[in-house]
């Protein structure tokens, strides 16, 4: 029986495991939308058309990658079963070569395969990298820090930290947003999941971005290029909310600080601390551009990017040690007193 | 004729005892590939107690058991040392103790030089090592992405310890595949043409050729970059007129055929393991290799898609993404003739095959994900979150790692004259499957879920604890693994069961002289007349070359 060459393959007899396959499939499909559903911060709960069409994507290159593992794992285990050694038989089994016609099978349909998902994908990457921006998108310069995200409105005058306001289109139709990346240390990356796939935001080249949705609501993303000590803690929310909304928030951003005489001692100590040579108020003599623009600090859910809800006492943590809060941050710590902290924060508190 | 070999009989003595100084200054083939093994045994623990570390930080939302700086560095070292001091030394080790044994030659064509690579790949791991001694281990991330890397956002010396470090071991790495092509295209014995290499061959041929092509981008693209840092000059620097983007074209063209690098060597055990395991001939010996070939060719025009988020053009965005389709035919093949073997074969399910049936379940889900990722829109999303890392450690753990155990428990009789034992052979591969696909399916979901790679903790509203957990569980079990392995392999080394030359039944040379073989390996150099010249031994009467 030795090394004699058998006539032509044995036939696998694959009818009766169509059924099991299917039920698998299934039973996949079933684990990861219920996956899916628990969280919300993912790439299949989508409000914007980019997203939604790598959602589609998505779906089927896991029905297709779905089916081709399903039928290679059964041939695998099917040939584990089957052929395997049986007790007390020592002779070898009959030695096939190769077969001519077999292999150039498995090397046609696999090619077939990648072939038509090319096609998909080349459609995809057209749909969703736009060159043309249209006339009524809204603009936003990104520009990535260590570790925060600085968000200007050039039509509109805003300069904002973290939090990036998008109004949502009418019934009918979204309203684009496009966004220029740049970075002014090293590469990060802007990912918010629900809105579109991520764009790297790179030194000395723009990138352009661009999403819309129809759904008002908070979408959360974060840095996705490791870019230092605290690349963890680059959150990034973006509020879509109705136009009316919106224009009230643009309107009220774009306004110089208050200056509220009640709270002089805490500004008089932010202008002499070495804060407004990192920070901006506008409408004081504070125009750093190295850290978040404070002007409007009170409007904003978070601080230091997404880690902490801003509430006073968070606040007050911040600025007597924001190494304990972010440690590796590039905020130094002032060793205030405590009577100079209550006066800062008191100011800070003002800036709504 | 492959018979006329006069195989020496294998004594019961135990080889005498060799001091430290022989094994120091030796240059045969297969003391320094054993020599591989064991520093890339020892990196091996390294970089899993820094994989360790790093789950438990992150076993919940916001945990406080890692510095982020530390977290940073530990990353990076995982990374650059499973990369550099643990997978390449591996598969450059058993190339060393198999290239010459397997192609009938009594050793590699430059010896000195091969003793060289293996002290620069030692010199090169620990140079980069003794950077946590200096003030901190390199934090940039193992593909440090130019300008993190600058002088200006890396303080300290860390990073110039990464560039010396690799660039030191690289050019042992580089001497090596040299040494292989040479060996290879010069030392065959007689007979064995092309057409008759075992498959294990043509891929380390294959990946010599890839390591001679990818390695020197790599050290052009470290010299520029401590050039950067140390004289002041601006390659990588954007503020400067320099480009960071330069810095990955110039990794990522020696970084992605160094993933086929990794892998060939595995592809080329398991094409030698499953036959003889599954008493059958490789079906279809030519389209594997010639898939090899075509892979390395293939692997060297698909840089690009690890910069799919990077904003370059969509035209070529376009086209490394057809390139990178197209791979996955190559690969296809292979795995379908691996399959194809096993098909009509009586397969005796030993540690070694086992390994190697693992290696094609797991593989192929590295495969799949990889198809996926090829998907530009979907690498948008996936890219640089858990689920790439899921991705390539299907790949490079459930593919390279479980093909090198398989090949450690294959050729482990050749190497010391002594059996594995099965019983916990089988226990080791257990909890391995187990362990591995408990620590990184779930990271497949916790990337599609927004966990982004390299952070040291997330937020609690990401909903991915769970998943973090059950990737931490998993790591314990991989530990209990590794630990019945190092039993395993210390207990079978002291009182193993004698394995005599062909414990396996097999078919290539190596398996034609004793175990361990001598110094010189064959007594007469064989003479092969078809690619199993050890089946034409045993099979007079039907003899491979009457079908080839
Ligand atoms: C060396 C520059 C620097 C100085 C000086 C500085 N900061 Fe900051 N500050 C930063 C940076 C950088 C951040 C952003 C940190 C992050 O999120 O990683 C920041 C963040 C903040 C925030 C949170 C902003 C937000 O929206 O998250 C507040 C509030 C703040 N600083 C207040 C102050 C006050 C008050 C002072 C003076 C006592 C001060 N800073 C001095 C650099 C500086
Ligand atoms: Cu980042
Ligand atoms: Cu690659």
């Amino acid at each position: 029986m030795t090394g004699q060459r058998p006539k032509g393959l044995i036939p696998v007899q694959a009818k009766r495991h169509g059924r099991g396959i299917l039920l698998l499939a299934f039973g996949l499909l079933f684990f990861a939308s219920s996956v899916f559903a628990a969280g919300e911060t993912n790439i299949v709960q989508t409000v914007s058309p980019p997203a939604d069409s790598i959602k589609f994507l998505f779906y089927l290159l896991l029905a297709v990658v779905g089916a081709i593992f399903l039928i290679v794992e059964g041939a695998l285990i099917y040939c584990m079963v089957r052929f395997r050694k049986r007790e007390g038989d020592e002779s070898e089994p009959p030695q096939i070569y190769g077969s001519k016609p077999v292999e150039i099978a498995w090397t046609v349909a696999p090619a077939l395969i990648v072939f038509v998902l090319f096609l998909v994908v080349l459609r995809s990457i057209v749909q969703i990298r736009k060159v043309d921006v249209p006339e009524d998108a809204l603009r936003v310069v990104v520009t990535g820090h260590q570790w925060w995200w600085e968000f200007h409105y050039p039509e509109l005058g805003v300069t904002t930290a973290n939090e990036l306001h998008v109004p949502i289109g009418d019934d009918e139709n979204e309203r684009a947003v496009f966004l220029d990346l740049q970075s002014v240390d090293v590469i990060h990356s802007f990912w918010v999941p629900q809105l579109s796939g991520k764009m790297d935001v790179v030194p000395g080249r723009t990138n352009l971005l661009w999403f819309a949705t129809k759904q008002p609501g908070l979408y959360r993303g974060q840095c996705a290029e490791y870019c230092g000590t605290q690349h963890a803690n680059m959150l990034l929310r973006v509020v879509a909310e109705s136009p009316e909304e919106f224009e009230r928030w643009a309107a009220q951003q774009a306004k110089p600080a208050v200056d509220d005489p009640k709270v002089a001692a805490g500004r008089q100590l932010f202008m002499s601390l070495a804060c407004m040579n990192c920070h901006t108020i506008k409408g004081t003599p504070a125009n750093g551009t190295f850290a978040p623009d404070l002007t409007h600090l009170m409007s904003r859910q978070t601080l230091a990017s997404g880690m902490v809800e801003n509430n006073p006492k968070n606040l007050r943590d911040w600025v007597d040690n924001p190494q304990s809060i972010k440690p590796g941050c590039l905020m130094p710590s002032f060793q205030l007193s405590s009577k100079q902290l209550d006066d800062l924060v008191a100011y800070l508190e003002t800036l709504h | 004729m492959a018979t006329t070999v006069a195989v020496p009989e294998m004594t019961d003595k135990s080889p005498r005892r060799s001091s430290l100084l022989e094994w120091v200054t030796t240059v045969d083939h297969k003391r320094i590939g054993i020599m591989y093994l064991l520093a890339a045994l020892f990196f091996l623990v390294c970089a899993g107690t820094e994989a360790a570390l790093m789950r438990i930080q992150l076993w919940k939302a916001r945990f406080d058991f890692l510095e982020p700086d530390t977290f940073n560095q530990l990353f990076t070292m995982h990374g650059t040392t499973m990369v550099f001091f643990v997978g390449m030394p591996i598969l450059v080790g058993f190339g060393n103790f198999l290239v010459p044994l397997m192609i009938g030659a009594r050793d590699m064509a430059f010896p000195r030089m091969n003793a060289f690579g293996l002290w620069m790949f030692i010199l090169g791991g620990l140079l980069t090592y003794y950077s946590f001694l200096q003030g901190g281990a390199p934090d940039v991330g193992w593909f440090a992405y130019a300008p993190l890397t600058s002088a200006t956002f890396s303080r300290g010396m860390s990073t110039d310890y990464w560039i010396l470090g690799l660039m030191t071991s690289g050019l042992g790495t580089l001497s090596g595949g040299i040494n292989f092509i040479a060996t290879i295209l010069t030392m065959r014995a007689p007979g064995m043409t092309f057409g008759r290499m075992p498959l294990f061959i043509w891929m380390m041929l294959v990946d010599a050729v890839l390591i001679v092509i990818a390695f020197p981008p790599l050290t052009a693209a470290q010299t520029m970059l401590l050039l950067d840092r140390q004289l002041g000059a601006h390659f990588f620097d954007p503020q400067q007129g320099g480009s960071a983007v330069l810095w990955q074209h110039l990794f990522w063209f020696f970084g992605h055929p160094e993933v086929y690098i990794l892998i060939l060597p595995a592809f080329g055990m398991i094409s030698e393991i499953i036959p003889v395991f599954a008493r059958k001939v490789i079906f279809g010996y030519e389209s594997v290799a010639a898939a090899t070939v075509l892979i390395a060719f293939i692997a060297c025009g698909v840089w690009a898609h690890h910069m799919f988020a990077l904003g370059l053009s969509r035209t070529i965005d376009i086209f490394f993404s057809g390139s990178t389709f197209l791979i996955a035919i190559p690969t296809g093949i292979k795995m379908f003739n691996w399959i194809a073997t096993l098909y009509g074969g009586k397969i005796r399910f030993q540690t070694p095959m086992i390994f190697c049936l693992g290696f094609l379940a797991m593989f192929l889900i590295g495969g799949l994900s990889g198809v996926m990722l090829a998907a530009v829109p979907f690498d948008w999303q996936a890219s640089d979150t858990y689920f790439v890392v899921a991705h390539f450690h299907y790949v490079l753990f459930g593919g390279t790692l479980f093909g090198i155990f398989g090949g450690f428990y294959y050729w482990f009789p050749k190497m010391s004259g002594r059996l594995m034992n099965e019983t916990l052979g089988k226990w080791n591969f257990w909890l391995l499957m187990i362990g591995f696909n408990l620590t990184f399916f779930p990271m497949h979901i916790s990337g599609l879920m927004g966990m982004p790679r390299r952070i040291y903790t997330y937020d609690p509203e990401l909903g991915v604890d769970i998943w973090n957990q059950l990737s931490t569980i998993g790591v314990l079990v991989q530990a209990a693994a590794f630990i019945v392995f190092a039993v395993n392999l210390i207990g079978s080394l002291r009182s193993g069961e004698r394995s005599g030359d062909d414990p396996w039944d097999a078919w290539t040379l190596e398996w034609l002289t004793t175990s361990p073989p001598p110094a010189y390996n064959f007594e007469v150099i064989p003479a092969v007349r078809s690619r199993r010249p050890l089946w034409d031994l045993k099979h007079p009467e039907d003899p491979d070359w009457e079908h080839e």
